[in-house]
C-alpha cells in the first residue's frame, strides 16, 4: 500500500511541471505585456523608457528562457515579484488566502451540512411533495445569477431591514472593537457572501447525494437489512448512507483546489479582498508572476485533492482496497 | 472588474495635478468656507471615500493609477499647485522667478515645512526628486518633462534654480510633481522600497494603515504648514462594484462617491438622499472622441470627415447616453480653459449637408441598397470600443444609426483594453476608435498632435500631420506670455477643428455626492476638493471618533 502511495506521489511531480509549462506558454499568448500597464498611452513615458523597463524585467528574452528563469526561482520557492506593484507574489497571495479560505471553508461546510441531508431526504421521500419543493429550491439556487441575488439581498437585509452590513469584511472602526465584537463583526459581514455562495452550489451536492442514495436504497443488501428487522433509521443512516456517500467524498476531494479560488464577480460585489480579484487583476495586467503563482498553487492543490480523494475512497471502500493489493 | 473600470480607455496625463485636484488646498480661499450660524468649525470626525480600485504604490513619482494618485495627493505636495480658478499658485514653493525668457526658474521654498517624521523639508529633497525622475532605472512615467532640464542647482537650503535646455512653458505646471524625502529614500531602490506601503510626506494627511484590497487610512497632520485639517481621519474604502457603492450610499457607509449620470438624475432625488447628501457637478478635464486612422483611404478626404461631423447629432447623444450631463467639445482643450477657442462653434446637426459633402467626395449610392459606394467599394468601417465602458458603447450605437442615415455602414467591435492597445492601436490595425483623453491643466498636447509622435506606442496613432499645427505646437511650448500662448492654442483649435482628424464628441461632467454633514464645501472650475483641509463637521453631527 505504501509503495502504491509513493509511486502515485512521484507520478504527480512531472504532471505538475507539465501544468506549469503549459500555463506559462498559454498566458504569454495573450497580447500585451506587463509593462503596458504602466506605460500604455501615458504620454509621459517615452518609447525608450518602455523598452528599458522591459529589459529590466527580462521580458525581452525568448519565452523558453523566461520559463527556465521562472522555474529556477520557483524551485527555491521564490514566486518572484508582481509587475503591478513590485511586491513579493508570495506576500500578495498570503494576504488574500486567509479570507478566501475562510469563505470557502464556511461555504463548503454549509453546502455539505445542508446538501447531504437534503439529498438523503429527497431520496428517501422520492417523488413526494417535499422532494419536489427541494428540487425547485436547489435548482433555483443553481440557475439564479449570484451577483443579482447578492445585490437583491444586500438591498433587502442591508437597507430595507438594516440587519446586515452591505459590503466588506470588517466595519470601519474594527480596530476599536473588543475581540468578541471583532469576531461577531466579521461573522455578520460574511453571512450574505457565504449564504449566497452555498446556495448556488447546493444543487450539485444534493442531487448527487439524492441519486447516489436512490441507487443504494434499491440494492438487495438494503432490502436484506430491512428484512433482518433493523430500524429504518439504522438502515438509512448507517448502511445506505455510508455507501451512498462515496461519490460525495470524491467531490469533496475535488473541491480542495476550489478552496483557494474565488469568484471575481462575487468578490467585487462584496468588496472582499480575495484570491478571485487578485487573479483576475493579475490576468488583466498580464502580471505573469502572480498568475503563475496562483496557478501553481492551484495545480498542487488539484493534484493533491485528487490524490487524497483516491486514497480516502480506497480506505472507505474495502472492495477497492482489496483489489489494489 | 479590472483596475480601470468605467474609465478604461481614458488616458492620464500629468496625473498629480489633475487627479490630486480633489484634495489640494489653497491658502487663498481660506476665508471662503461657508459658516452657517451655529455651526462652528470643529476638529474631528472621519470622511469615508469610496474607490473602485486599490492603490498600487505610494511612492508618488511611481503612482500611475488613479487610486495611488488620490492617496498621494493627500500625503505629498508639489512645488506648485492649482487653485480653485485653475491658476498656478505656490505649494511647497512660496514664490518663484521666471528669468531669461523662461530658460530659468528660481523657486523660493517655504521654510519650516516638516516631513511627517519631523525632519525638515529642504532644497535637497527637490534635487533628489528631480534626480530620481530622470533616473532610467526608476519606473516613473513622469520623467519626460524633467528631461528637458539642463541643470538643477541648490542655491541654499530653501532656494532651487532650475535651468532648462530650451524655454518650456509647461515647466511651471510640471513642478506640481510631488516631492519625495531624500533622507528616507536616498539609499532605496524606489521600485522595490517598503516606502511604497508606508509613505512619509509633507502633506495635510499622514499615512496610518493599508489593508490591501480593503481600505487605506490616513490621519490628519497637525503640523501641516497650511494649518491642521479639521477632519481627523480620511478613510479610503475599496469597493470595486458601482452598484455596491450606491448601496453603501444608502446606508451611509460611504460619505463621498462619484455618481453615474443615471444615478445623478434619476436615483438620488428621493427624500432619503435629499435629506442626507449634497450633489455637485463640475466639468471633467477630459473628452470623448472618435478617431480615424488617417492613413486609411476612406478617411483621407477632409470632406468625408466633415460630413460625419454634420451627420452625428451630439446633443442627442449627450441627452440620451449621459442624461444631459456633458457638453459638446470642438477641440483638444478643456472647455473652460484659456486655451479653448470659444469662437469655434460645433457643427450643427445637418443630414443634408453631410450627404452633400459625401457626394462631393465621390460617394454615391449607385445600386440603391441604402449604402454609399465609390469605385465599387462599399463605405463600411469598424469602430473599436474598449470593454468596460457602457457609455462609450451606447455612444457608438447612436453614431452607427446616424451614419446609416447618410449611407455609411459602421460596425462596432468591443475589445479588451490590453488587446486593443497592443494589437490594434499600437500596430495601427484599426479604421476608427472611440476613446477619450484625460488632459493635464497645461494645454500643451504636443505628444498627441505632433506629426513626429507616430512611433509604435506613441499617441498620435491616428496619424495627424499638419505643418502649421506642428509649428504652433512647438511655439506653444516656448512661449511664456499667457496672451500669446492663448492665441497659439486658439489657432491650433481652429485648424484642428477644420481638419476634423477625429470627431470631437463631448466632455462629461464629474458628479460627486457628499454627505451633508461636511461643511465648507464649494464647487469651482477645478472641483470641490481644492479646500479639503477646510472642510469640517460640526461637533454635534460628527459620526466617527
Amino acid at each position: 500500500m505504501v509503495n502504491y502511495i509513493l509511486r502515485r506521489i512521484l507520478g504527480l511531480i512531472p504532471v505538475f511541471f507539465g501544468i506549469t509549462l503549459i500555463s506559462f506558454f498559454v498566458i504569454h499568448l495573450a497580447p500585451g505585456r506587463p509593462t503596458d500597464l504602466q506605460t500604455t498611452l501615458n504620454p509621459k513615458v517615452s518609447y525608450e523608457a518602455k523598452l528599458r523597463w522591459e529589459k529590466m524585467e527580462g521580458l525581452d528574452k525568448p519565452i523558453h528562457i523566461q520559463y527556465i528563469r521562472w522555474l529556477e526561482k520557483f524551485i527555491k520557492l521564490d514566486f518572484g515579484r508582481s509587475y503591478i506593484d513590485d511586491r513579493n507574489v508570495s506576500e500578495k497571495i498570503r494576504e488574500r488566502i486567509p479570507i478566501t479560505l475562510l469563505l470557502n471553508i464556511l461555504s463548503i461546510f454549509l453546502i455539505f451540512a445542508i446538501g447531504v441531508p437534503l439529498g438523503v431526504i429527497s431520496a428517501v421521500k422520492r417523488e413526494s411533495f417535499l422532494d419536489k419543493i427541494t428540487t425547485v429550491f436547489v435548482f433555483f439556487g443553481f440557475s439564479v445569477p449570484e451577483f443579482w441575488l447578492a445585490l437583491l439581498l444586500m438591498s433587502f437585509f442591508g437597507i430595507s431591514l438594516g440587519w446586515l452590513p452591505i459590503s466588506g469584511i470588517k466595519s470601519i472602526d474594527f480596530e476599536y472593537l473588543s475581540l468578541g465584537s471583532k469576531i461577531l463583526d466579521v461573522g455578520r459581514h460574511l453571512i450574505l457572501p457565504v449564504a449566497i455562495a452555498a446556495f448556488g452550489s447546493l444543487a450539485g451536492i444534493s442531487r448527487y447525494m439524492r441519486s447516489s442514495m436512490i441507487g443504494v436504497i434499491n440494492q438487495d443488501f438494503i432490502r436484506a437489512s430491512r428484512a433482518k428487522g433493523l430500524k429504518e433509521s439504522e438502515v438509512i443512516y448507517k448502511h445506505a448512507l455510508k455507501n451512498a456517500i462515496l461519490p460525495v467524498i470524491t467531490i469533496l476531494g475535488l473541491s480542495v483546489p476550489g478552496l483557494i479560488g474565488g469568484s471575481v464577480i462575487f468578490e467585487s460585489i462584496f468588496s472582499i479582498p480575495g484570491m478571485g480579484r487578485l487573479f483576475y487583476e493579475a490576468v488583466m495586467a498580464r502580471d505573469y508572476n502572480t498568475i503563475m503563482g496562483v496557478l501553481s498553487i492551484g495545480a498542487i492543490l488539484t493534484l493533491l485533492g485528487n490524490f487524497l480523494a483516491d486514497i480516502a475512497y480506497s480506505y472507505a471502500d474495502p472492495r477497492i482496497r482489496i483489489s489494489k493489493e | 472588474m479590472n483596475i480601470y473600470p468605467k474609465n478604461t480607455g481614458t488616458i492620464f496625463i500629468s496625473i498629480p495635478l489633475m487627479l490630486a485636484v480633489f484634495f489640494l488646498s489653497s491658502p487663498l480661499i481660506a476665508k471662503d468656507s461657508q459658516m452657517l450660524s451655529g455651526d462652528e468649525p470643529a476638529y474631528g470626525d472621519a470622511i469615508v471615500v469610496s474607490s473602485i480600485g486599490d492603490a498600487h504604490s505610494l511612492v508618488p513619482i511611481l503612482a500611475s493609477d488613479s487610486a495611488s494618485s488620490d492617496i498621494c495627493g493627500m500625503l505629498f505636495n508639489g512645488l506648485v499647485k492649482y487653485d480653485k480658478d485653475v491658476n498656478i499658485v505656490g505649494d511647497l514653493a512660496e514664490s518663484w522667478d521666471i528669468l531669461d525668457d523662461g530658460l530659468m526658474i528660481v523657486f523660493h521654498l517655504r521654510e519650516n515645512v516638516k516631513w511627517h517624521d519631523g525632519a525638515a523639508f529642504t532644497a535637497r529633497d527637490v534635487e533628489f526628486t528631480y534626480k530620481k525622475l530622470i533616473d532610467p532605472a526608476v519606473k516613473t512615467p513622469y520623467g519626460g518633462d524633467f528631461e528637458r532640464i539642463k541643470s538643477l542647482d541648490i542655491m541654499d537650503e530653501h532656494t532651487v534654480k532650475v535651468t532648462y535646455k530650451e524655454p518650456f512653458a509647461p515647466a511651471l505646471s510640471s513642478w506640481g510633481m510631488w516631492i519625495i524625502p531624500e533622507h528616507l529614500l536616498k539609499n532605496e531602490d524606489l521600485n522595490k522600497t517598503t516606502f511604497s506601503r508606508n509613505p512619509i510626506g509633507t502633506g495635510p494627511y499622514k499615512f496610518k494603515s493599508w489593508k490591501t484590497g480593503e481600505k487605506i487610512e490616513l490621519v490628519s497632520n497637525h503640523e501641516y504648514f497650511e494649518g491642521r485639517p479639521y477632519i481627523d481621519r480620511y478613510i479610503y474604502r475599496i469597493i470595486p462594484d458601482e452598484a455596491t457603492i450606491f448601496l453603501e450610499l444608502q446606508t451611509q457607509g460611504v460619505d463621498l462617491a462619484l455618481l453615474t449620470p443615471l444615478e445623478f438624475t434619476k436615483q438620488t432625488n428621493n427624500k432619503f438622499f435629499q435629506a442626507r447628501y449634497r450633489k455637485f457637478e463640475y466639468p471633467s478635464f477630459g473628452y470623448t472622441y472618435m478617431g480615424y486612422n488617417l492613413s486609411d483611404p476612406k478617411f483621407q478626404d477632409v470632406r468625408v470627415r466633415q460630413a460625419i461631423n454634420y451627420a452625428v447629432n451630439k446633443d442627442e447623444i449627450i441627452n440620451t447616453v449621459l442624461f444631459g450631463l456633458a457638453r459638446i467639445t470642438t477641440g483638444p482643450f478643456m472647455l473652460d480653459s484659456w486655451a479653448y477657442n470659444k469662437d469655434v462653434k460645433p457643427a450643427p446637426y445637418n443630414v443634408e449637408e453631410a450627404k452633400r459633402l459625401l457626394k462631393e467626395a465621390g460617394w454615391a449610392d449607385t445600386n440603391k441598397d441604402g449604402w454609399l459606394e465609390k469605385d465599387g467599394k462599399l463605405f463600411e468601417f469598424t469602430v473599436l470600443v474598449n470593454q468596460g465602458n457602457t457609455d462609450r458603447l451606447r455612444c457608438a450605437e447612436m453614431i452607427q444609426r446616424y451614419l446609416k442615415e447618410v449611407g455609411i455602414k459602421m460596425k462596432i467591435r468591443v475589445l479588451e483594453w490590453g488587446a486593443m492597445i497592443h494589437e490594434f492601436i499600437n500596430k495601427r490595425r484599426f479604421e476608427a476608435v472611440l476613446m477619450g483623453w484625460f488632459l493635464s491643466r497645461d494645454p500643451d498636447n504636443y505628444d498627441i498632435w505632433h506629426s513626429s509622435k507616430i512611433r509604435e506606442g506613441e499617441f498620435n496613432f491616428i496619424g495627424y500631420k499638419n505643418d502649421e499645427v506642428d509649428r504652433l505646437l512647438v511655439e506653444g511650448r516656448l512661449t511664456f506670455d499667457r496672451q500669446k500662448r492663448a492665441e497659439i492654442y486658439h489657432s491650433i483649435h481652429r485648424i484642428v477643428n477644420d481638419d476634423q482628424p477625429c470627431l470631437f464628441l463631448y466632455s462629461p461632467e464629474v458628479l460627486p455626492i457628499l454627505n451633508k454633514r461636511f461643511r465648507g464645501v464649494e464647487v469651482s472650475p477645478i472641483g470641490i476638493g481644492y479646500n479639503f483641509i477646510k472642510w469640517y463637521v460640526p461637533k454635534d453631527e460628527q459620526k466617527y471618533r
